[in-house]
């Protein structure tokens, strides 16, 4: 039995599409991040579940029942908003226990369940303030309250991070991986913000343009994404593409950029498919971490690169590098030190790399 | 060198101080003459009501009376107790108060619901609705005195007060709605996203989650159509005469019916009792109004 089941989900608002031929699944207990660049449709996604929103096509299903037509308030979910939302005339006592009045839960019943969460997230002292009286902190916290108090099956989070100041969201992430870690109940959440998805979710689905582009561990997303959107999505600084063809001869592959006799052997990737790779246009992706000052194992393929640009940043610096006129992006701690304009030895770890095609832009 | 330039930034500084200073004058002066020129009226008009007629025909429009003598407002708002001819306030100005308080009343609640669906209830055509609601707010009010003198002979209730009441309602609801709209576009629709979740319905969310932030808004549709209402005689002269008038037209007859000698401390005691109300609520809320019309939202 999946928590919840989306199939051929499709939305548009008029002519414009805004989802296309979703399919999600959820187990028990998981934590799933919609993660996209804004206007990609995932707050939308989000809204179908919660039933704020009507479907064009598909269906949805929580716990194997189709949902679809079924009123908000009966689909046993909890929802915590971007701006808390929280009704600014009732305190944080009647915030918290309005939904539960309205299912006409039994007086005792609602004390009971506002002491233990009320508890639970350190709130029990501002019972009787209003919203307007509460830090940003404080605010969140009485709005996942609203939403624990229902006891939900599934909990969705509409970016409820994006607005705290930076070092309170790190805290607030925290807290909501713990509360997770405590509750193990089902989290559907919707960001923009790659940290958070990778730090949250035990799944990520990536999506652009009302498609999913990808939906896999945070692993699996980072180290082998599906396509180059992905690859491009996730990361800081994100994915060297280097363009380039392949070259089979003799069962040996290797790499090569146009014009340049530069051939990086690629024997060890994990192709899908092994065969017409000869000639083959593709992207080669490697991560900026995954370019190193020293050799880092065996594999490591040597090449002299001249640096162009240096970002420093504290803890670590960025090095941009000519690659045969493409750039090249590389981290570095910043103790190393690096010339400018001069060539410098790097070692890409061979066992990190991803292959596109060039056509499709699908990990080949 | 640095010499120079720190003497001549000094320079600057004391012209600075001076045009600032001259600007800083000027401004008061202005203000004062506009005050002058505003208050103006409204001391002639409480100074000559204040006047026996004797002293008004003896004195300029300027002069301070002899002393505070009240009898032309007595006879404005009471009459001077012979039967026939003697046109006097009172019963209008209850007829007036029937008229505002349901009409304000109505026309704010409907505008509040209309503008709570608008916003927050998105459905088919919403745009069209709001457009031609908005389109009532341009129609001259003399372009729909007949059709509306028909409709109230057909519901039969011309020359009365409910009548106005319906008038004015109707009439309001373009504005009223125009100004709930604006206000609760600028009220985050998660809020009804999250009582929906919760479970609340239509109503439950609009009286208990929209409108206890309404105030601002609800003040200055109040004062906005408590205004136009007590204050309008267009209508009220169309659609009322005699005993069912509002009281801008039986001030209009009173002052237009005088028979010999024209009472001017009555005439000007009858104006501002006319002007009394919208005044006290323009006092009471004027904050509210000021601010519902600059802020608009509520931050949570």
């Amino acid at each position: 039995m999946k928590t919840l089941k989306i199939e051929e989900l499709s939305k548009n608002f008029g002519s414009t599409e805004v989802l296309r031929k979703i399919n999600l699944e959820i187990d028990e207990g998981n934590f799933l991040v919609l993660l996209g660049p804004s206007g990609c449709g995932k707050s939308t996604l989000l809204n179908i579940i919660a039933g704020l929103e009507t479907i064009n096509e598909g269906n949805v299903h929580i716990d194997d029942y189709n949902v679809s037509k079924v009123e908000p308030k009966d689909r046993n979910i909890a929802m915590v908003f971007q701006s808390y939302a929280l009704y600014p005339s009732m305190n944080v006592r009647e915030n918290m226990i309005f939904g539960l009045k309205q299912a006409k839960v039994s007086k005792e019943k609602i004390e009971e369940q506002l002491e233990k969460v009320s508890k639970f997230l350190q709130v029990d002292a501002l019972l009787e303030r209003k919203p307007s009286q509460l830090s940003g902190g404080q605010r969140q916290r009485v709005a996942i309250g609203r939403a624990l108090v229902r006891e939900p099956r599934i909990f969705l989070f509409d970016e409820p991070l994006s607005n705290l100041d930076a070092k309170l969201r790190v805290e607030m992430r925290r807290e909501i991986k713990k509360l997770h870690q405590q509750l193990k109940t089902t989290v559907v959440y919707v960001t923009h913000d790659q940290t958070e998805a990778m730090s949250l979710g035990t799944n990520i689905a990536i999506m652009n343009h009302g498609v999913i582009q990808q939906n896999d561990t945070p692993e699996n997303i980072y180290n082998k994404p599906s396509n180059t959107f992905v690859a491009d999505f996730i990361g800081s600084p994100s994915m060297n593409l280097i363009k380039g063809n392949l070259k089979e001869s003799s069962n040996k592959v290797s790499f090569v950029t146009h014009g340049s006799n530069i051939e990086i052997p690629i024997n060890g990737y994990d192709f899908k498919e092994k065969s017409n790779l000869d000639n083959k246009e593709v992207f080669f992706g490697i991560r900026p971490e995954h370019i190193f000052f020293k050799k880092s194992n065996e594999e490591d393929f040597e090449i002299n690169l001249r640096a162009d640009l240096s970002e420093y940043i504290g803890h670590e610096q960025i090095m941009t590098f000519n690659f045969e006129n493409q750039e090249v992006l590389a981290k570095f701690p910043s103790t190393v030190k690096i010339d400018l304009s001069k060539n410098t030895k790097l070692f890409f770890d061979l066992t990190q790399i991803s292959l596109f095609d060039a056509k499709t832009e699908e990990r080949i | 060198m640095q010499d120079k330039i720190h003497s001549s930034y000094k320079q600057l500084e004391q012209k600075s101080k001076y045009t600032n200073l001259f600007l800083r004058w000027f401004l008061y002066f202005v203000l004062v003459v506009f005050a002058f020129y505003f208050i103006f009226p409204l001391y002639v008009m409480v100074v000559t009501s204040l006047k026996t007629m004797e002293e008004i025909r003896q004195g300029t429009l300027l002069t301070w009376p002899s002393g505070l003598n009240f009898d032309s407002w007595l006879v404005a708002w009471g009459g001077r107790g012979y039967g026939a001819g003697d046109t006097f306030l009172k019963p209008y100005f209850w007829n007036s108060i029937k008229m505002v308080v349901p009409a304000v009343f109505f026309s704010t609640f409907i505008g509040a619901m209309a503008g709570y669906v608008l916003t927050k209830w998105r459905f088919k055509g919403d745009k069209w609705v709001f457009l031609f609601l908005l389109f009532g707010c341009f129609i001259p009010y003399q372009a729909i005195l007949l059709p509306m003198a028909r409709t109230l002979g057909v519901l039969g209730i011309s020359n009365s007060v409910i009548g106005l009441v319906l008038v004015h309602t109707v009439y309001g609801i373009p504005f009223t709605t125009l100004f709930f709209r604006n206000f609760y576009v600028s009220i985050p629709s998660e809020l009804v996203k999250a009582a929906r979740i919760d479970g609340a319905g239509f109503f439950k969310i609009f009286f208990k989650i929209l409108l206890p932030v309404s105030t601002p808004i609800i003040v200055v549709t109040i004062i906005w159509q408590f205004t136009q209402i007590w204050n309008d005689f267009l209508f009220g002269s169309t659609f009322s005469f005699g005993e069912a008038a509002p009281i801008q037209v039986a001030l209009n007859n009173m002052v237009l019916s005088s028979t010999s000698v024209k009472e001017y401390n009555v005439d000007m005691a009858s104006a501002i009792i006319a002007g009394i109300p919208t005044l006290i609520v323009y006092v009471l809320a004027g904050k509210y109004f000021i601010r519902g019309l600059t802020s608009g939202a509520v931050k949570g």
